[in-house]
């Protein structure tokens, strides 16, 4: 476990790197590039010249560049993030409200995407070439193939205006308190228009991990052993191929992010994403450069996860 | 091979569609102002995929818009791949310290997820054509870089590059007249696929308001749907069409992609 | 036991094995000696119909009076490993990387006999124990041990539903020799124990030497000599069974070291095989004939048969 241990403080260390590297990219894509930060802050809003300059100064504008990249890192890491001018409100408290439903929506799918993705791959993989593998491919490469919004404004569409399904929100603002019922009603579309789009990537990336163990040597001892195909496959080629899958898995789950954010804008889900588009409008800089973080952390995070995760699964790595 | 006949055909198709355009499709078709008809109506004699909010020809708005999407599409793609090709290139050939700088670097534009990154950039340079262009190209060079670099590494390490060394070539000679031609065969199908995704990622871009407002793209037309209602009306004819475009153009270069990379597998030609 | 009649395996046009036929008993030792990719797996797995679906499999394999390549597939899979076992080579691949050893063994046990887990796991106990792994190690994974031990581990497997017939394709390619030695012996004690049927299969015709009773040499998907293993080697009617033999020296004869000799040329492709002795275009002594007749294995001694048309001219080595 010694070797665990280490190994453990490398990724963490690189995971702090590449942290620290976001905030560096943060710092120059909203600080330095934006011609007058100020002003594009108070765009839409009518400010006299004295409040311009006061607002350079309490932002620390015409400070040293380094000196407002070091209160800039020093700021974040004590989480506060800035200040939304549009919503009047500190960026941390907005990114604080809207995390749990963007958890839920990003938990579900992505629970249904990977289970659904992997089944489907394991089956189209085994039996390579069959009307079953071609069909899912087809269907995969098709929904690879669409726009995510589109798709989720084509389901709204589908299901909304018949009044099948609610047209959007996450609760029905006419119900007092929140009913669990009423928000699982308004999370399926969204959660469809997800899992429809996302799941192809696990069926690609499960589909090529069994054909490639479909080769292995030890199949071939598993079928002299008189085991049924469906069984070889589900007790020896699936564990076996899953492995390279997982690390997969969890790295595109750091792609679910970009999802997020047109679903939600779809379906004015009031997550991380739909802040993120509400954020575009002025554009409201500190809050972008708020999620803007707040994302890639969450991937770096996901990253780190999808390695330590291989290295406890794989008994060949474990004992290293 | 049918999928390449099938992709490049209709790359074709709408190639010629959005080049010859302007010969059909004129300002009175395109102006809000001047034109005459139906608002938001379904299709009817003479608008056969029905008309927008302003009472615009769809159909003759998804062919306009085919002109700036698939050029976007193309240009970013063309900035992905000299981005990517040039790091790629330098960081194989250059395996010391430049080589592991390029890398660390490519490996950290990797870990940023590509829409923020996108948006924040779009965001930031303004609305408009060009910084989604520049957007798309930041977040997309990696893919080529890493496979180029890769491919870099391959080639080199080939007997042949040996002997021009020694006959005196510099290290831009090997890597332009070189490495270069025997790289490009990847680079091609690799770009096929990056136009692929820039498409889609130009149409995300616009939809999310981050377009030039005036133009006309295959992103600027959900976006106008989405914001004008036309979801809640339940406009399907002007909803439909333009994501449908973006889906045959997107599996188009996909499909031909995928074919190209399987006919230059080398591992056919032995087959062969 | 196990009789095999005219056995033909084609993948499309190519012929890997054409009309293979031979005979085992209980307790007897088989040994298929020959050059990598004249047929000798293809031939010990399509008994068992082990081969994938591209590949085209011809004649008959009768097992106790059962013809295995026309049975029902349930009926096949009840005859696999519970009377018909293989020990396949590169141990390393051939076990699963995910799954403790012990695991394996128990899964064909736990398959074809009524018994639970907790029996299941004293078999393999026993198992492991009667080949010289340490039992407490059921729980560790295959790259734990070496490769040695894995070999080892594959034949408590073989051996654990008591087979009547194991097939051990190239059981000691890739160990060393101190590690041959020791997994023959094992088989051997094992196999004279139980007297299980044996078909050994190996490129080494010394290692056949040494485990096998009767020895069949094939060549380009044909046996081509068939007898008794000492015998064939001292004595070799077949030319290429005589090339093979010289090329292996004999440990303790001082003379055969001195000059193995290589055999030159290479083995046909399957595809180019037409009429005639598939040898000719390598055999020194080959004529015209050897060229155009038919090859059958012809009687060149008491229990022996040779494809060679030297051996019908009554022509000695």
């Amino acid at each position: 476990m010694r070797g665990f241990g280490r190994h453990l403080a490398e990724k963490l260390a690189a995971a702090v790197v590449s942290f620290f590297v976001t905030l560096v990219i943060g710092f120059v894509i909203f600080s330095l590039m934006p011609a007058d930060p100020v002003r594009t802050l108070t765009r839409g809003r009518p400010t006299s010249e004295a409040q311009l300059a006061q607002l350079r100064l309490q932002l620390g504008l015409d400070d040293p560049l380094w000196q407002r990249f070091l209160s800039f890192v020093g700021d974040t890491l004590r989480g506060e993030l800035g200040y939304s001018w549009q919503f009047q409100q500190q960026v941390s408290t907005l990114v604080a409200e809207r995390l749990g439903p963007t958890l839920l929506l990003m938990g579900t799918s992505a629970a249904i995407s990977v289970a659904l993705g992997l089944w489907l791959g394991m089956r189209s993989g085994w039996k390579q070439g069959s009307v079953f593998d071609r069909i899912t491919s087809g269907a995969s490469l098709t929904l690879w193939s669409v726009p995510t919004f589109w798709l989720g404004m084509i389901l709204l569409v589908a299901f909304s205006i018949p009044g099948l399904l609610p047209a959007g929100g996450m609760s029905d603002p006419s119900l007092p308190g929140t009913d669990p019922l009423d928000v699982a009603r308004h999370l399926v579309l969204p959660c469809l228009t997800m899992v429809l789009v996302i799941f192809a990537q696990y069926v690609t990336v499960m589909r090529s991990s069994i054909i490639d163990e479909r080769g292995a040597a030890y199949l071939l001892t598993a079928r002299a052993k008189g085991l049924a195909d469906a069984d070889v496959r589900r007790r020896h080629a699936a564990p076996n191929a899953l492995l390279p899958s997982v690390t997969m898995i969890f790295m595109h789950l750091g792609t679910l992010v970009s999802g997020a954010i047109t679903v939600e804008a779809v379906y004015s889900w009031p997550g991380l994403g739909y802040l993120t588009y509400q954020a575009l409008k002025i554009p409201d800089l500190p809050l972008l450069q708020g999620t803007f973080i707040i994302f890639s952390a969450s991937v770096i995070i996901m990253n780190l996860l999808a390695d330590l995760a291989y290295r406890f699964l794989d008994p060949r790595v474990r004992a290293q | 091979m049918r999928s390449l006949l099938w992709g490049a055909g209709v790359l074709a198709a709408f190639a010629l569609l959005a080049l010859t355009a302007p010969l059909y499709i004129g300002d009175a078709d395109l102006n809000v102002v001047k034109v005459t008809g139906p608002q938001l109506s379904p299709p009817v004699a003479g608008y056969p995929l029905g008309t927008d909010q302003a009472g615009r020809s769809v159909l003759l708005l998804v062919i306009w818009g085919a002109r700036e999407s698939l050029a976007i599409g193309l240009i970013a793609t063309a900035l992905t791949v000299v981005l990517g090709s040039a790091v790629g290139l330098l960081a194989g050939h250059y395996q010391g310290a430049l080589g592991k700088a390029l890398m660390h670097v490519t490996d950290w534009f990797i870990a940023l997820p590509s829409l923020p990154l996108a948006i924040s950039l779009s965001a930031v340079l303004g609305q408009g054509a060009a910084s989604i262009t520049v957007a798309i190209a930041v977040t997309s060079w990696t893919a080529t870089a890493r496979l180029v670099r890769a491919q870099t590494l391959a080639v080199e390490a080939r007997p042949f590059i040996e002997r021009a060394r020694v006959l005196g070539a510099g290290n831009t000679q090997v890597m332009l007249r070189h490495v270069l031609p025997n790289v490009l065969p990847l680079i091609l199908v690799s770009s096929t696929l990056t136009v692929a995704s820039a498409i889609l990622s130009e149409a995300t871009l616009t939809f999310l308001g981050l377009g030039d407002p005036t133009s006309v793209t295959w992103g600027s037309m959900l976006q106008a749907a989405f914001s004008g209602g036309a979801v809640t009306a339940g406009a399907w004819w002007y909803l439909l069409p333009p994501g449908v475009a973006i889906l045959i153009v997107v599996l188009g270069f996909t499909l031909t992609g995928r074919a190209v990379e399987h006919l230059l597998d080398p591992r056919r030609a032995a087959h062969a | 036991m196990l009789e095999v009649r005219d056995l033909n395996v084609s993948y499309g046009p190519a012929q890997a094995v054409r009309g293979v036929s031979f005979e085992l008993d209980r307790g007897q030792t088989l040994g298929i000696a020959g050059e990598s990719g004249c047929g000798k797996s293809t031939m010990a797995l399509s008994l068992l119909r082990l081969l994938p679906d591209t590949a085209r499999v011809a004649g008959r394999v009768l097992f106790e009076g059962e013809d295995l390549l026309t049975a029902r597939w349930a009926r096949l899979r009840a005859v696999r490993w519970n009377a018909a076992s293989v020990v396949f080579q590169g141990a390393m691949s051939a076990l699963n990387p995910v799954r403790t050893v012990g695991d394996q063994i128990c899964e064909p046990i736990l398959l074809h006999e009524r018994v639970n887990a907790k029996a299941a796991r004293r078999r393999t106990a026993e198992l492991l124990d009667a080949v010289g792994v340490p039992a407490r190690r059921a729980g560790d994974y295959p790259h734990e041990f070496s490769g040695g031990q894995r070999q080892r581990i594959m034949i408590a497997m073989a051996l654990a539903c008591r087979p009547d017939l194991i097939i051990a394709d190239e059981p000691t390619t890739a160990l060393d020799v101190m590690v041959q030695a020791q997994i023959l012996r094992l088989l051997g004690d094992l196999v004279r124990e139980s007297g299980i049927g044996v078909i050994m299969i190996s490129h080494d015709l010394a290692v056949l030497a040494q485990m096998c009773e009767r020895l069949a040499v094939m060549y380009a998907g044909r046996i081509v000599e068939t007898g008794p293993a000492r015998e064939l080697i001292d004595d070799p009617r077949h030319p290429y069974t005589r090339a093979l033999a010289r090329a292996f020296p004999t440990i303790g004869d001082p003379a055969s070291r001195l000059a193995p000799e290589g055999l030159p040329g290479d083995p046909p492709r399957i595809a180019d095989l037409g009429d005639g002795c598939a040898f000719a275009p390598r055999c020194v002594s080959a004529e015209a004939a050897c060229r155009t007749r038919t090859m059958e294995l012809w009687p060149s001694g008491q229990g022996r048969a040779a494809a060679c048309v030297r051996v019908l001219e009554g022509e000695a080595s």
